[in-house]
């Protein structure tokens, strides 16, 4: 395939970026999207240009180290995969690909399409967890747990934290992350006990860190590549209002 | 000296002249760690805040490590190179984690699952080590399902299970395709607990470039900022490193791409042994390469095995598509070869079956670089929404991969790099040749020798993790005398000086080839000669081979961009530099040790069936190689393995 890039490079958070046009040629339709990134960085080392930042980890879709809009696309075109898992069979030769990174105000740049998502991990040490030291736990199987809410509960804990669904959003919310962790541990016994204080304390945090608020537009399902419904963000809303009544999350 | 001599030279093993101290505690094997416990020395509550430790590493066992000794009240450090803990790749790991906790009532143990790791080792682990990691394997469980991890479970609220290769017993704790992401998620939350409690302070985007000693103990690390650039010095009372595996040496692997060795390089450079390189794990189920620009394989997980059924067509070079192949004409080699295991074969001997039929022009796929995984018949048995149920996630991810759909067509495999079971040596309380420095997970050699089972990774991580580096950093920080230290200090400051003339030199050859087309040149070298079957002829050759890619990376790779800016290609080309240095020494270990065990198969040493063959007289111990000089032959030095609970006998999977 013959492909036409338009990539966002920005040398540095100091400094303004723009689109740069790349033409790159003999890309195969079985190689993934950061593969045909790779063809354009050895190119462009070998042209002794500064070749584009991105990250990526595992290229097997579960890290959420990858992140770039694709055609204005959070991940791209095909719904449900990250970009690492998006394979130039999506596109067709001849085709212009525009490059974005991740764009919001909690994430700030810091080169090409490489930014900051630590405020995802300050919303985690708010509270996104089970307090409980290691040794202090009962045997296992101690307390049941019913299949489907096991079920319910591992659909949310799949969020892989790449932030595609605050790249989507409009309001650049982090709604849906922080949804799906609260709902992961409070559907479960063992996450119950601190469920309200999780609830304020998270989302206190990620008002904190200069994320929107939701308005309930959707864009962060449509691109979530582990389709983490928004019928989680409704739980939140449940725990949360709760958790204010109780006027929780003073610890 | 004549070129011959000089080559000849490369090949030539000398011994080195220290004691190994495994400092395994006697007594009954049962008995051995609670002793070693009561042993340990403590340091009282109140002055555990006065020690600093460094945590290099936020995977399984670097989460659960920095989490822990926090949660005791040590101040630590936690360095990783990702932007977040949440992503190291011990995420990636699919299939389970093994318990003894005989939940199904199969007739399962500690015993059993001690025994069922060190059989699937061949016999290349340390007894004492094993047996503990059977042990905490219980609380592991316990822990993880108190974090809130979803395991998988039955209608009746109880934990399911599921087997793995090598087991005759339904041990393995699962949560769907994604148990790695969910235990490392439990970690990683208990770390941030941490963070937020003020007890841990995390360093993402930080790579370890050297550690530091000061009077022959760790005592800190050089790092580099992989923002800015900057080298800073770090000090601390004890070194942990929890930096994982190194097979990306293969270039084409199951690990993420930023994945290396350097952590434990450095420290191997510094007086570390290295112990039995040559064992990595080939894991029999990936998806094949597809062509020249595959930069890794994805692994499809072994859990597969318990419902897949593996062929490929008995007439080798037969292209007709898989459901024009009548079943008379199916070889169902594994089944057929090894019926009391079939299918759930340990993986080295599934990866090697793979190799076997392929290399015999079996091969099936475009490429005919790879075997069937059918689930034709588990569809027909189970229904198509149990199938959805236990692996929905790893068919998405199939079909995304390859464009064909496998509840339809049969998946195709093949080998591919995935775990390397050597690593830095430690003794029994995790520690390594150098005083103070820790190591911990995959980037030890300790507990699977040479083949790890399935699901027994993310165990030994956890393991290590949660349940006894604390103990040890108890009774190493208990019982020693540390002076406080500080990064001014005149050590750290000649260690960053020789790390900033490395990355100096990587940026001044300006060569011609980029650092991934050395890193792939290195990779096909280690794979064709160092990885399934190995033979002496073609790890000479080897070893010549990458001393001259090493040379030639030297002056001819080019690195653009400077070293005070976030640069990736600067990052890789110090991680290849040192794995073209590891790849040799795994190349000469493997010439070395002149007998088969677990995935260390040599040709010349092979049992009439075509098994791995041991020589026990010989070999039954741990080749830790210490570093001698960058001009000279490391050093081999030999920890006798000993067997006092389990006879020596040739594996059989039949």
């Amino acid at each position: 395939m013959k492909l036409k890039l338009r990539v966002w490079r920005q040398p540095s958070a100091a400094t303004e970026g723009k689109l740069v046009d790349y033409e790159i040629e003999g890309v195969s339709q079985d190689s993934s999207f950061l593969e045909m990134m790779d063809v354009l960085n050895e190119k462009l080392i070998h042209e002794g240009e500064d070749p584009v930042a991105f990250d990526h980890d595992c290229r097997e879709g579960i890290c959420g180290m990858c992140s770039m809009v694709i055609n204005g696309i959070a991940h791209g075109p095909k719904a449900a995969v990250t970009t690492c898992e998006l394979y130039m069979r999506e596109f067709n030769d001849g085709d212009t690909i525009v490059v974005e990174p991740w764009r919001a105000a909690a994430f700030p740049p810091i080169k090409d399409l490489v930014v900051n998502r630590t405020a995802l991990d300050h919303i985690i040490q708010a509270g996104g967890y089970v307090s409980v030291r290691t040794g202090s736990a009962p045997d296992a199987n101690n307390i049941p747990i019913p299949k489907d809410d096991a079920e319910i509960s591992m659909d949310a804990a799949a969020c892989i934290g790449c932030g595609a669904c605050v790249a989507a959003c409009p309001n650049s919310s982090a709604m849906l992350f922080t949804a799906a962790k609260v709902s992961h541990l409070a559907m479960l016994p063992q996450g119950k006990v601190e469920r309200y204080d999780r609830a304020v304390l998270m989302v206190n945090q990620m008002d904190a860190e200069g994320f929107g608020g939701c308005t309930n537009i959707g864009e962060c399902e449509a691109v979530c590549p582990k389709e983490i419904s928004l019928d989680f963000i409704g739980r939140l809303n449940r725990e949360l209002i709760a958790g204010t009544f109780k006027a929780a999350g003073n610890r | 000296m004549t070129t011959q001599e000089s080559s000849d030279s490369k090949f030539e093993v000398k011994l080195g002249s220290t004691k190994l101290d495994s400092r395994v505690p006697d007594g009954p094997l049962a008995e051995k760690w609670d002793k070693a416990r009561f042993a340990n020395k403590l340091v009282n509550p109140a002055n555990k805040r006065k020690f600093d430790v460094i945590v290099v590493g936020s995977g399984l066992a670097g989460a659960s490590a920095a989490a822990t000794m926090a949660e005791l009240g040590y101040n630590v450090h936690c360095f990783f190179y990702q932007d977040s803990p949440r992503r190291a790749h011990s995420v990636a790991a699919q299939g389970g984690i093994n318990a003894a906790k005989d939940y199904q009532n199969d007739g399962d143990s500690i015993f059993r699952l001690f025994y069922d790791t060190i059989k699937g080792g061949d016999y290349r682990s340390r007894e004492a080590n094993t047996y503990r990691l059977a042990q905490v394997s219980n609380n592991i469980i316990d822990q993880c399902v108190a974090q809130g991890v979803p395991f998988a479970r039955e209608y009746g609220g109880t934990l399911a299970n599921r087997s793995f290769g090598g087991a005759q017993v339904s041990r393995t704790f699962y949560a769907r395709g994604q148990t790695g992401q969910q235990l490392l998620l439990g970690a990683y939350q208990a770390l941030s607990r941490q963070v937020q409690a003020g007890k841990v302070k995390l360093y993402p985007r930080s790579e370890m470039l050297d550690l530091v000693l000061i009077d022959g103990r760790a005592r800190g690390i050089v790092v580099r900022n992989m923002i800015s650039g900057q080298l800073q010095g770090y000090a601390a009372d004890a070194v942990v490193l929890a930096t994982g595996g190194y097979g990306n040496v293969f270039y084409l692997s199951t690990n993420a791409k930023g994945c290396n060795v350097t952590a434990s390089w450095r420290a191997y450079k510094r007086g570390a042994f290295f112990a039995n390189p040559c064992y990595t794990q080939i894991h029999p189920t990936c998806i094949p390469p597809a062509g020249e620009h595959q930069s890794k394989l994805t692994l499809m997980s072994e859990s597969l095995r318990n419902d897949g059924r593996i062929w490929v067509p008995r007439k080798p070079g037969d292209d007709r598509p898989a459901k024009d192949i009548p079943e008379s004409e199916r070889w169902y080699y594994l089944e057929e070869k090894y019926p009391a295991f079939g299918n759930l074969v340990p993986r080295d001997i599934a990866s090697r079956a793979a190799k076997n039929v392929v290399d015999a022009g079996h091969g099936i796929g475009p490429l005919h670089n790879g075997v069937y995984l059918d689930f034709e018949e588990a569809i027909g048995r189970l229904g198509k929404k149990v199938i959805t149920e236990r692996y929905g996630n790893l068919f998405e991810m199939y079909k995304n991969i390859t464009g064909e759909n496998p509840y339809e067509v049969p998946m195709r495999i093949y080998p591919a790099s995935h775990y390397t079971m050597g690593g830095l040596w430690v003794d029994y309380n995790l520690m390594s040749t150098i005083p103070g420095l820790f190591v911990i997970g995959e980037a030890n050699f300790s507990d699977h020798g040479a083949n790890r089972l399935g699901a027994s990774a993310l165990m030994q991580g956890l393991a290590d993790g949660y349940f006894v580096i604390s103990y040890s950093m108890g009774n190493y920080l208990g019982g020693t005398k540390l002076e406080k230290v500080t990064p001014t200090d005149p050590a750290f400051t000649e260690v960053k000086r020789e790390v900033q003339a490395r990355v100096d030199k990587l940026l001044s050859i300006q060569g011609d080839r980029t650092p991934t087309e050395f890193h792939r040149e290195l990779g096909k070298i280690m794979w064709d000669y160092v990885s399934m079957a190995r033979n002496e002829a073609g790890l000479k050759k080897a070893i010549t081979k990458i001393a001259a890619l090493r040379e030639e990376f030297w002056e001819d790779v080019k690195v653009p961009g400077s070293g005070d800016d976030f640069n990736q290609s600067l990052e890789l080309a110090g991680r290849v530099a040192d794995f073209l240095e590891l790849g040799q020494l795994m190349a000469l270990d493997a010439l070395d040790r002149n007998e088969s065990c677990g995935a260390h198969y040599r040709e010349e040493y092979q049992t009439e069936d075509g098994e791995a063959k041991r020589d026990d007289e010989h070999y039954a111990y741990v080749a830790a190689w210490e570093y001698a000089g960058d001009d000279s032959q490391p050093l081999l030095n030999k920890e006798p393995l000993v067997f006092e609970n389990v006879k020596l006998t040739q594996r059989s999977y039949k």
